[in-house]
């Protein structure tokens, strides 16, 4: 079996992300799985025993004094030295900023193909890679695959539900250095990440969102609070980002993240199409709005035609009645 | 300075966007073609600069079928001073592979300090043409940047991560990407239409970037469309009008569904 590297995503304090589990069962579904972590020097090795619990047969422990100061080319020149030790399939990463910047330029310089934002990775009959694609909101299903030579996949965070076998992983340590006058320099990194106790956007199984109806930022703690009663995830419209009522990284839609949540909670979106490219594969969606045309309710499940804050705190209350 | 914006025409997001199930390609007949609005951002990108700095060059860059003059000729009258299309037969279908050693022929030919995209087009969501190209070109990149600082030697902005922001610069020439952060473009007036069709609009075919025919500048692994299937569309359910228990009935349905 051939390997197949994956780039194992690191907080800047060195913990493993939780992309990491779905990364490694889609190497291991394509062939031996090999996790590349690139680290600062010294402390590489130290994960071998979690990533291999995660289904690593090997750990690629990259170390590198640039991490941190050169911007993605430690990651790059990793791959680089893993696949010139370990012959592979293909090379895995996330479909995160940092992951499209290395897939693109990495595919480039090894002359490989490029398949972006997988949704899903199997092997074919003939053992080339197959992806599937999510495109259009997820109106359409699109398998591609690469042929004639090495693949590069990146794959949408989230997306990858299965759990690769435990392994005991054998680790290698290698050192990495970079020409950083080809590349970018760090300046600075604020890791403004609050530890929050909200599940993340991206793979939350409830996402509350709100829009532009909510009216102001001091409005928008009633979506925050029917999240908590539910423990779900908080999402928003381009237009509640744009009014500054939340961070753009809670933006779903065409420009922001593509959820597929189990249950989606749309309270005073209008549901233009750019937003319900990013959240129409919900499982059930339920949207309020006060206005009865909003074409939210094309794709709502359950819709009320209401005000948000009359509907929401009785929501609110029946929930936790509920619980008690 | 020299700016190179480079703008891609696509299916307007506000259309029912269609893909060709037998071909896998967009369906560019079932909606109007758009200049990207990513594309625009970026162009105002340059165009703020250049308001700012005398002296400042802005081109615009489209990769397309003929269609894309039209998409050019708007980013004329906005205020770029000149016009590259690369339009070639053997382009049709062309991944990102492609597109980008393409685009970096354009790019090394122009003679560029920095090069503006978008981060990601609204059809392909690829957002990694940017890159490539500077891998190309063996430059330094900065992509996703929530907003741009250019002096004459460097190119600085913020990012976002994924547990927070960063800081980078990078030496000119570079290659930087920007996401929706970056303000939306300004109209174009009537005397920006009235001057756009006075300013050049060059037309290059690959043979003009001194490429190859198209199979043989792609890399050696090449990524196909296998197969295209269409997701049955969604349909609406109950929509019921609040009479003041509408909250009591949503709770209701939740639990009745193990939603909650
Ligand atoms: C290229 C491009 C990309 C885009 N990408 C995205 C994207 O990623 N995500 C995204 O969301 N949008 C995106 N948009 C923008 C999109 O077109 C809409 O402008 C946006 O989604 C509207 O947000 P909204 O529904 O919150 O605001 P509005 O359209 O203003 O709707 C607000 C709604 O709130 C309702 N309302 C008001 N008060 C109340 C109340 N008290 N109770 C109940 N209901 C109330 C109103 O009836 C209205 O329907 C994009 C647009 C373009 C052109
Ligand atoms: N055909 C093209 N012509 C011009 N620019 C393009 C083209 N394709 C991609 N780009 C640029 O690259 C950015 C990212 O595109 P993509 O990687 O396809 O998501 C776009 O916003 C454009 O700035």
């Amino acid at each position: 079996m051939t390997h197949v590297l994956a780039l194992i995503d690191l907080s800047p304090s060195g913990e493993i992300s939780n992309t990491a589990p779905g990364l490694l069962a889609a190497a291991a579904a394509l062939g031996t799985p090999v996790a590349v972590t690139v680290t600062a020097p010294g402390v590489g090795s130290v994960l071998g025993g979690q990533l291999g619990a995660l289904g690593a047969e090997i750990v690629f422990a990259a170390e590198s004094e640039q991490l941190g100061s050169v911007l993605i080319a430690p990651q790059i020149e990793a791959l680089a030295a893993a696949v010139a030790a370990y012959p592979s399939s293909a090379i895995l990463v996330s479909n995160t900023s940092d992951g499209r910047d290395i897939a693109g330029r990495l595919a480039v310089r090894l002359n490989a193909g490029l398949v972006i934002d997988a949704v899903a990775v199997r092997q074919a009959d003939d053992s080339s890679i197959l992806a599937t694609h999510s495109v259009f909101g997820g109106a359409y299903i699109v398998e591609s695959t690469v042929t004639g030579g090495l693949a590069v996949v990146t794959v949408r965070p989230g997306a990858i539900d299965d759990r690769a076998t435990p392994a005991t992983a054998t680790v290698a340590t290698a050192t990495i250095s970079v020409d950083a006058a080809r590349f970018a320099a760090i300046d600075s990194i604020a890791d403004t990440a609050v530890e929050s106790s909200r599940p993340e956007l991206r793979d939350a199984s409830i996402i509350v969102s709100g829009g532009r109806g909510l009216g102001s930022k001091e409005n928008f703690v009633l979506v925050e609070q029917l999240a908590d009663a539910l423990g779900a995830a908080v999402g928003a419209s381009r237009a509640a980002v744009d009014a500054g009522y939340i961070a753009q990284t809670a933006q779903v839609g065409q420009t922001g993240i593509t959820v597929s949540p189990n249950l989606y909670i749309a309270l005073g979106i209008s549901g233009a199409i750019q937003h319900r490219a990013g959240m129409q594969t919900a499982k059930t969606i339920v949207a309020i709005n006060k206005d009865a045309d909003a074409p939210i309710f094309d794709v709502a499940d359950f819709g009320i035609v209401g005000d948000v804050f009359k509907v929401v705190p009785q929501l609110i209350d029946a929930i936790n009645a509920r619980a008690k | 300075m020299k700016i190179v914006v480079l703008m891609k025409q696509v299916p307007d997001t506000w259309g029912e966007r269609t893909l060709d199930v037998t071909t896998g390609l967009s369906d560019r007949a079932a909606t109007d073609a758009v200049i990207d609005e990513i594309g625009e951002r970026a162009l105002e990108v340059a165009l703020t600069h250049r308001d700012a700095v005398k002296g400042t060059e802005v081109v615009v860059v489209s990769m397309g079928p003929a269609s894309v003059t039209a998409a050019l000729r708007k980013g004329l009258s906005m205020g770029a001073d000149s016009a590259i299309h690369v339009l070639d037969d053997g382009l049709v279908g062309a991944d990102a592979w492609l597109t980008s050693k393409v685009l970096a022929a354009v790019v090394a030919r122009s003679g560029a300090d920095v090069v503006v995209a978008g981060n990601e087009s609204t059809d392909g969501r690829g957002g990694v043409v940017p890159a490539m190209i500077a891998e190309h070109l063996g430059l330094p990149h900065l992509s996703f940047l929530n907003d741009v600082t250019l002096t004459p030697g460097e190119v600085s902005g913020s990012r976002s991560t994924d547990t927070g922001t960063l800081q980078a610069h990078a030496a000119l020439p570079a290659v930087i990407s920007i996401t929706e952060g970056l303000p939306e473009a300004r109209f174009p007036n009537f005397k920006g239409i009235m001057t756009a069709k006075k300013k050049p609009l060059e037309v290059l075919s690959l043979a003009d970037l001194g490429l190859a025919a198209a199979s043989t500048v792609a890399g050696n692994g090449r990524s196909v469309v296998v197969s295209t299937v269409q997701r049955p569309a969604r349909t609406a359910g109950t929509k019921t009008i609040d009479e003041g228990n509408a909250g009591v009935e949503l709770a209701e349905f939740l639990v009745a569904g193990r939603l909650i």
